[in-house]
């Protein structure tokens, strides 16, 4: 015999929920509590079990239809009539026209069956009164509820302190997130194109299709973040997620490339007073200027002139690739760990074009959603330690490039200027190069004419 | 005169040392006496409560918790069918419920919070009576004095108060049953909890105090409610307690049992802590995926209570196809009355509210019958009336 089985209130109160997908289709036979399908509701996305063993016969509605509580959404064939939910046999034609019992849907509520409006009551057996009075009927004006603005709100938002756990996850719905865990996506690698960064199916889709990032999605979420129990001396963390990935990508650059580091230490003070009169310009007014943008800067000028530091080792092929082009790769400190996520093909951009590039990279890595097209194919990459007070590092190659620069803090010290000892603002570069693809005599010209743009803006029109 | 006792040999005598004097233990360190590998760890202070536990008594254990699981599961899947309005899943916890509640006395009476499901099976309870007020075909599935459980209580801890309450009742009575009070971490926080913690102190009363942290009050996580273990939280009250892994279902056997005896013998309250996870939805209204990190999940799913006792038994040889075979057919058997008892509940009538109201008949009562039958007669026949409107 045919059974129906109509959507129920899947949580509390529900009135309707939407079929996402199914999971068989007519004609298959399908076993007791095996999944036939998911449906959103306004709570969750959960799957339907299938509350008969037999061949589905018909299946109502089409994925992405918003289904009211109570319709049938499939028909089963089931061999004789061993325990089916009482009443949900088909109605079939019968209960089209005929003026339907009403019957409760199953469990809970927000079951509206049609015909089924207040019961209405039997007169009332005693005698009518004699005149009847065509009293017009009482408007009821629906009275809006005023409302006081609550001027005080905003301030109590702001007050409350900020919540101590992790950054919060990427906006999305359910049915998104059940996509990204059928994908197998991280929902934090994606970056969300919907409303308020909402991430959409197509978001999830693209991601999928444009990612070559060989990293295990699901390991980036994985540093753990637990706080060390009173009186313990050690905390074990296991290696997944990005620290995992990020001590590969370190052994296999460090062990593969002979790195040379070097250190040249320059009086910036002209390159810092560009900077204030830049900012104070009507051009880059609403940008975002700092020592960083304009070291990028200088470093792409310099690369013009020592291509060598701008290519790659290709130990398959026994070649060496040189990049006509600059990747910039830009050390990110995220709360996934660390990232170098890099602007494409930045020594075609103008200052002002890079300074929003790099704005936009920085603010997107910090927020956890870095595209993995942004994280790969980068051709040489910056880190700025100086932003956390260091003066200089040797810092190890992101492997495939042939040279990164470590830009260390910007520091008021007693500085030779004009043959005399005075206070000037002096900051460290540290630079690491692939001793393969880089001789001594190149890296060292190389952070030469850095420092000389660096120390004076100026002598970047000798280079351009 | 109990505070009068409590006062002399109580622990309320003289400042947190109490707890060092005797074997009594607070908080501490995790007891553990099964490794998530199934390998039987030696426990000077726990083993000697579980010696008389026999091989069979192990398979007992094993088919309890397997068939918990399944019984979770079927409801599962009956809400998600429509016939059970809600569900709140307990899986995850099954060594928890089974290990406390198999190492109870028939006439210690337990008051369990609404995920206690496995606790309620084995006291006795029919499952499809305990899915009956989740069909919303009753407010309460059973009877409480048949099987000494209270009818599971929603309000978040309220019923460790009753625990607390009947256990005085024990007191004055002279018995020497003990009363036991299941609830979670999240309400350890609320304000009834800490009540009866303080009532239980101050008169002694012989009330045990089973609290599953399964990590989560609804979408709260435990280390937010909390900035100590939560078996600490009893120091406070004066409340001796122990913190065991609630997935290893004789470590939580064992601490039950030394928590029973001690209260059954005028020693106290004793609160236990069992460390476990709560692997689903707080209902199956909820989507946890929405607050929850899908790796602390998997950490969870790698120490699964069933799965370890099962490796201990296998590592004991005791594995044996006839007991999987009878525990599977058990377990199937259990979900087939399950579901059949489910859908086929008779549907309560409007009358039924009546019925448990006082237990002796009440006139103002009779009235209010009389008149709600008069007024459900006024419809007539509901198909009548449903013409009589579309004729209007």
């Amino acid at each position: 015999m045919i059974k129906e089985f109509r959507l129920p209130d899947l949580g509390e109160g529900l009135t309707e929920s939407e079929i996402v997908a199914w999971k068989v289709a007519v004609g298959d036979t399908v076993a007791l509590n095996q999944i036939i399908a998911e449906v959103e509701t306004a709570k969750a996305v959960v799957e339907l079990p299938s509350p008969f063993a037999g061949v589905v016969a018909a299946l109502h509605e089409q994925p992405g239809t918003v289904v009211e509580v109570g319709k049938p959404i499939v028909s089963f064939e089931v061999e004789g009539d061993d325990g089916g939910p009482a009443g949900s046999e088909t109605a079939g034609g019968a209960g089209a026209d005929a003026p339907a019992k009403r019957e409760p849907n199953l469990v809970g509520y927000g079951a509206v069956l049609e015909n089924s409006g207040r019961p209405s009551r039997r007169a009332r057996s005693f005698a009518a009164p004699a005149v009847a009075v065509a009293a017009p009927a009482p408007v009821v004006e629906p009275v809006a509820p005023v409302v006081e603005p609550v001027a005080s709100a905003p301030a109590v938002a702001e007050a409350l302190p900020a919540a101590p756990v992790s950054a919060e996850r990427p906006r999305s719905t359910p049915p998104v997130r059940k996509l990204a865990k059928d994908l197998g996506v991280d929902l934090a690698a994606v970056t969300g194109t919907g409303e308020h960064g909402l991430i959409t199916r197509d978001d999830v889709r693209n991601f999928v299709g444009g990612g070559d990032l060989p990293v295990a999605p699901q390991d980036l979420a994985g540093v753990s973040t637990q706080a060390p129990a009173q009186g313990e001396r050690e905390t074990r963390t296991p290696i997944k997620g990005v620290r995992k990935f990020t001590a590969a990508a370190m052994i296999s650059s460090a062990f593969t490339a002979p790195h040379v580091t070097e250190f040249l230490t320059v009086d910036v003070t002209p390159t810092m007073e560009l900077l204030a009169k830049l900012k104070a310009s009507r051009a880059f007014a609403g940008y975002k200027l700092t020592p960083l943008t304009i070291v990028a800067k200088a470093v792409l000028i310099a690369l013009r002139n020592h291509p060598t530091l701008n290519t790659r080792w290709d130990e398959a092929t026994q070649e060496i690739v040189q990049y006509n082009y600059v990747n910039l790769g830009i050390a990110a400190a995220t709360p996934r760990g660390l990232t170098v996520p890099n602007i494409k093909d930045a020594d075609r951009m103008s200052l002002l074009e890079l300074s929003t590039a790099l704005t936009e990279l920085t603010d997107t890595a910090r927020a956890g959603k870095t595209a993995p097209a942004e994280l790969s194919g980068g051709t040489i990459s910056i880190t700025n330690i100086g932003v956390f007070g260091i003066d200089a590092g040797t810092p190890i190659l992101n492997p495939g490039e042939a040279a990164i620069l470590a830009l260390g803090a910007v520091r008021k010290m007693p500085w030779e200027y004009q043959d005399e000892v005075a206070l000037r603002q002096v900051m460290t570069l540290s630079l690491s190069f692939d001793h393969r693809l880089v001789d001594g005599e190149q890296g060292s010209r190389f952070l030469q004419d850095l420092g000389a743009i660096l120390s004076d803006p100026g002598m970047a029109l000798a280079m351009v | 005169m109990f505070t009068d006792d409590a006062g002399k040999g109580g622990i309320a005598a003289g400042g947190p040392g109490n707890s060092a004097e005797s074997n009594r233990r607070t908080g501490g360190d995790l007891v553990q006496l099964v490794t998530p590998g199934g390998e039987r760890v030696s426990h000077p202070e726990f083993d000697p409560w579980l010696q008389d536990v026999t091989d069979e008594q192990l398979g007992a254990l094993y088919e309890d918790m397997v068939v918990i699981r399944r019984i979770d599961a079927e409801a599962t899947a009956l809400q998600r069918q429509g016939e059970l309005a809600l569900w709140p899943p307990l899986l995850g916890q099954e060594a928890s419920q089974i290990g406390s509640a198999r190492a109870l006395r028939d006439d210690d009476f337990v008051f369990p919070s609404y995920r206690d499901n496995g606790v309620a099976y084995c006291r006795g309870v029919n499952p499809e009576d305990i899915v009956k007020a989740w069909r919303g075909n009753a407010l309460a599935g059973w009877d409480p004095y048949t099987v000494n459980v209270a009818t599971q209580q929603i309000i978040i801890g309220a019923q460790t108060l009753h625990a607390t309450g009947y256990a005085m009742g024990i007191q004055n009575d002279g018995a020497d049953s003990v009363a036991v009070a299941y609830f979670g971490d999240g309400a350890t926080s609320e304000g009834d909890v800490n009540e009866a913690l303080v009532f239980a102190a101050s008169f002694q009363a012989p009330v045990v105090f089973f609290c599953q942290n399964n990590h989560w009050a609804i979408s709260e996580p435990v280390r937010l409610q909390s900035h100590i273990q939560i078996a600490d939280r009893a120091a406070g009250f004066g409340i001796p307690s122990m913190r065991v892994d609630g997935n290893d279902v004789l470590a939580v056997m064992a601490a039950t049992r030394i928590a029973i005896d001690r209260a059954r013998h005028g020693g106290g309250p004793t609160f236990i802590e069992a460390v476990t996870y709560r692997m689903g939805p707080h209902t199956t209204a909820d989507d946890p995926t929405r607050y929850r990190d899908a790796n602390e999940l998997e950490d969870w799913a790698a120490k699964d209570p069933i799965a370890r006792l099962k490796s201990l038994l296998e590592r004991k040889g005791l594995l044996t196809e006839d007991l999987e075979t009878a525990v599977a057919a058990k377990a199937d058997a259990v979900a087939k009355a399950l579901r059949a008892g489910t859908i086929n509940m008779p549907e309560p009538q409007p009358m039924d509210i009546f019925k448990h109201v006082y237990s002796t008949p009440n006139s103002s009562l009779e009235r209010q019958q009389d008149h709600y039958s008069r007024y459900l007669a006024s419809f007539g026949d509901p198909a009548e009336a449903a013409s009589e409107e579309g004729a209007r």
